[in-house]
């Protein structure tokens, strides 16, 4: 060990969470002796005000220069214990925190004797990690007070129109020639029956008039620099014109792509299988009763799930095994327009829905109703036996395995057959070469964590939100978009932003510079350097996320993460197996 | 319950995913034996091989690396990065004489309590045939 340190431990209790299952006062025993150790002690709630002003006022008057506490999980309290650091003049980063609750107490309820030794193990490991810390500074980086959002459909538009209204700047940028996305094809929606233009209208007459807003359309992202705070952003608009914009933030919401249904896939590309999109512009122009081939249309199949929830198969060797979400819900709102329709023109038709679950969740459920009281017959199918369109002439033929009827199979002849299509992530090769966003499984955006931080993403600074992190309805859109305001504003609104400072750190005598960990980052922070006659690896701080992948592709040992650094890592393997002194 | 016998596991994991896995494992007051320890890391593809041959050198009987498996937050390749530093400790240990067998790694999600557990106590199981096969 290099230096003689000033460590404070606590144990806690955790009320009996912690010390029904752990003797903690065994625990805190075991390491009052240790060499580094000035004093090891108890508390019922680590975590209460009083808890947290009693060690505070040790640490100062013990001039303590290292602090570890066994508690909960650091997912709960370490940010807690870090601004208490801070308060009693420690540095927060020479704090570390040790799980003996999750990880301890409560998954050895059944061995008292075997959780406290392990909990003096777990304690032991920490220790040997505070030994090797060593003060660090959050990395404080100004922000530009400027936001580009990517897509100017109805996400970003809400998004920019309620960024602009926080009195940020905002350039708002589409690739089409027209703001609004698929909102502008959707006709009437529910279960408000607001129609997609409409909507879309109403966000562009605020955002034309809104002094902080700048709209462009034929525009794309042509490259990024800088990071966090202070990116510069180059678009190219119409006429090969390109600007460049410094902003602090990224807000993208670019949107799905319908699926496409393969040939043959329920009958695509036969005359009268139609996605449901386009059966919506037919009932939209309807003036009179519904026509197809100049014949009046006196059956429609509905099928659900097409491009959703599929299975792996041969035909289909990467299946979007997500739900679209949208399509139930849009689907159900048809037939009750088509029953209005009904209701107009005194022509019935029959409406036959081949779902295989229908997920009108939360407030959507009454539209189901409303279609079954209306007359729309629903049948169930299981996705191993999904029904089967063929055709014959200009009648079309669709037999499905009914799922409540005991399998029983069923021949529905229709005029129509519509498909329920779902949402595919869009094809943007340009932009996730240029903002390198991580993707998940599906190929949708990701986000840091689906509940926790739901529109933030890996390279900070950049949001997403509406359909390009996963199939959304309009609603569920517009507020994840709004959650990206807020994340965006608490970002902006400040003026600054500390960064974690538990980031590469190359050792400038070990590294000969070979490249391996340029090639190992996926974010672009590392850069080749001169320092004297030799060249090296420079991590650019704001860039790094301290993930790691470069450590072990390092051929020298050059090059390790602070906080996690070789040596603290191999104490704290030697403190966890290290036998205990029997009393 | 734990026993003296119990092989001994060093665990990694890593911050944002496998590890509030494991932690769900004690909100659900799961049981697996005392004798597995956990150090958490930033992301799995961080792992250093010499760590893991000097955790089996130290007295660890198996090293366990919960990876983020596809759920990773930092890398869409996680998995395959981590695979090539198994391979590599693999490699050291058999140079130094240790079983890779005493290596194993897997996805362990946010929420994979149930895995996270059965695979302690599969491993815990293999490593006492493991330690009977070598010791007899």
């Amino acid at each position: 060990m290099a230096q003689k340190r000033r460590i404070g431990v606590y144990v806690c209790h955790c009320g009996g969470n912690i010390s029904d299952y752990v003797n903690v006062e065994e625990v805190a025993d075991a390491v009052r002796n240790d060499p580094n150790v000035v004093v090891s002690r108890t508390h019922m709630f680590t975590c209460s005000d009083a808890a947290q002003q009693e060690m505070i006022d040790e640490i100062k008057e013990k001039q303590l220069d290292g602090l570890v506490i066994a508690s909960c999980s650091p997912k709960l309290h370490m940010f807690t214990f870090r601004g208490m650091s801070e308060r009693a003049n420690l540095n927060q980063y020479q704090y570390i925190h040790v799980n003996l609750r999750e990880q301890c107490s409560w998954v050895h309820t059944n061995d008292k004797v075997g959780a406290t030794k392990k909990g003096i193990h777990l304690l032991r490991a920490g220790i040997a990690k505070c030994e090797l810390t060593v003060p660090l500074n959050a990395i404080r980086i100004e922000t530009k007070p400027r936001v580009l959002v990517v897509g100017a459909g109805v996400s970003g538009m809400r998004a920019a129109i309620s960024l602009a209204d926080m009195g940020l700047a905002v350039f708002l940028i589409e690739r089409e020639a027209e703001a609004g996305g698929w909102a502008l094809q959707t006709g009437k929606m529910g279960p408000e029956a607001q129609d997609g233009t409409d909507v879309v209208a109403k966000l562009l007459t605020r955002i034309n008039q809104h002094e902080n807003i700048m709209l462009h359309t034929s525009a794309e992202v042509v490259s990024k620099s800088g990071s966090i705070g202070d990116f510069n952003v180059s678009v190219r608009l119409p006429g090969d014109e390109t600007v460049s914009l410094n902003v602090g933030a990224i807000v993208v919401t670019t949107g799905f792509e319908p699926y496409t249904p393969q040939t043959d896939e329920y009958g695509w590309g036969a005359p009268g299988v139609i996605p449901l999109k386009d059966f919506r512009q037919m009932l939209a122009e309807a003036d009179g009763p519904l026509m197809h081939n100049g014949k009046p249309v006196r059956d429609v199949a509905f099928i659900y799930c097409v491009g959703s929830r599929q299975l792996k198969s041969e035909s289909c060797p990467e299946p979007n095994s997500y739900c679209s979400r949208y399509c139930c819900l849009a689907t159900t709102y048809t037939a009750t327009l088509l029953h209005d329709l009904e209701q107009k023109t005194g022509q019935p038709v029959n409406q036959y829905h081949l779902y295989r679950d229908v997920r009108t969740y939360g407030a959507l459920e009454p539209i189901y109703e409303k279609a079954r009281t209306g007359g729309a017959i629903f049948l169930r199918w299981d996705p191993s036996n999904p029904p089967q369109v063929t055709t014959e002439g200009d009648q079309l033929t669709v037999k499905a395995k009914d799922h409540l009827l005991g399998g029983e199979e069923l021949e529905i002849g229709a005029d129509l057959v519509v498909l329920a299509t779902g949402m595919r992530p869009r094809e943007n090769d340009t932009l996730n070469d240029i903002l390198k966003i991580p993707e998940s499984k599906d190929g949708f955006y990701n986000e840091i964590h689906l509940k926790l931080r739901p529109v933030e993403t890996m390279i900070d600074g950049v949001f997403i939100a509406g359909t390009a992190q996963g199939p959304k309805t309009l609603a569920e859109s517009v507020a994840s978009s709004l959650a990206a305001v807020a994340k965006t504003g608490g970002l902006l609104m400040k003026g600054y932003v500390d960064l974690e400072p538990l980031i590469a750190k190359v050792d400038t005598d070990k590294c000969i510079w070979c490249g391996e960990c340029l090639k190992a980052c996926p974010y672009g922070a590392i850069e080749k350097v001169n320092v004297g006659e030799k060249e090296i690896a420079f991590v650019i701080e704001s860039m790094c996320k301290g993930a790691g992948p470069c450590v072990p592709v390092c051929p020298h040992n050059a090059i390790e993460i602070e906080g996690f650094r070789d040596d603290q890592i191999t104490a704290m393997i030697d403190a966890s197996i290290k036998e205990l002194e029997t009393k | 319950m734990n026993k003296e016998s119990d092989p001994k596991i060093l665990v990694f994991s890593t911050n944002s995913i496998s590890d509030p896995g494991i932690d769900l494992a004690g909100g659900a007051h799961m049981h697996y034996s005392t004798a597995v320890q956990v150090v958490p890391l930033p992301c799995s593809s961080g792992v250093k091989p010499a760590w893991i041959v000097h955790a089996i050198e130290q007295g660890f009987d198996g090293v366990f690396v919960a990876g983020c498996g596809g759920d990773c937050a930092f890398l869409s390749d996680c998995t395959p990065r981590t695979s090539a530093v198994i391979k590599k400790a693999q490699d050291m240990m058999k140079e130094k004489g240790i079983n890779p067998k005493r290596l194993k790694m897997s996805g362990i999600c946010s929420v994979c309590a149930d895995n996270f557990v059965a695979h302690m106590n599969n491993f815990q199981n293999e490593l006492k045939k493991l330690d009977a096969n070598e010791n007899g």
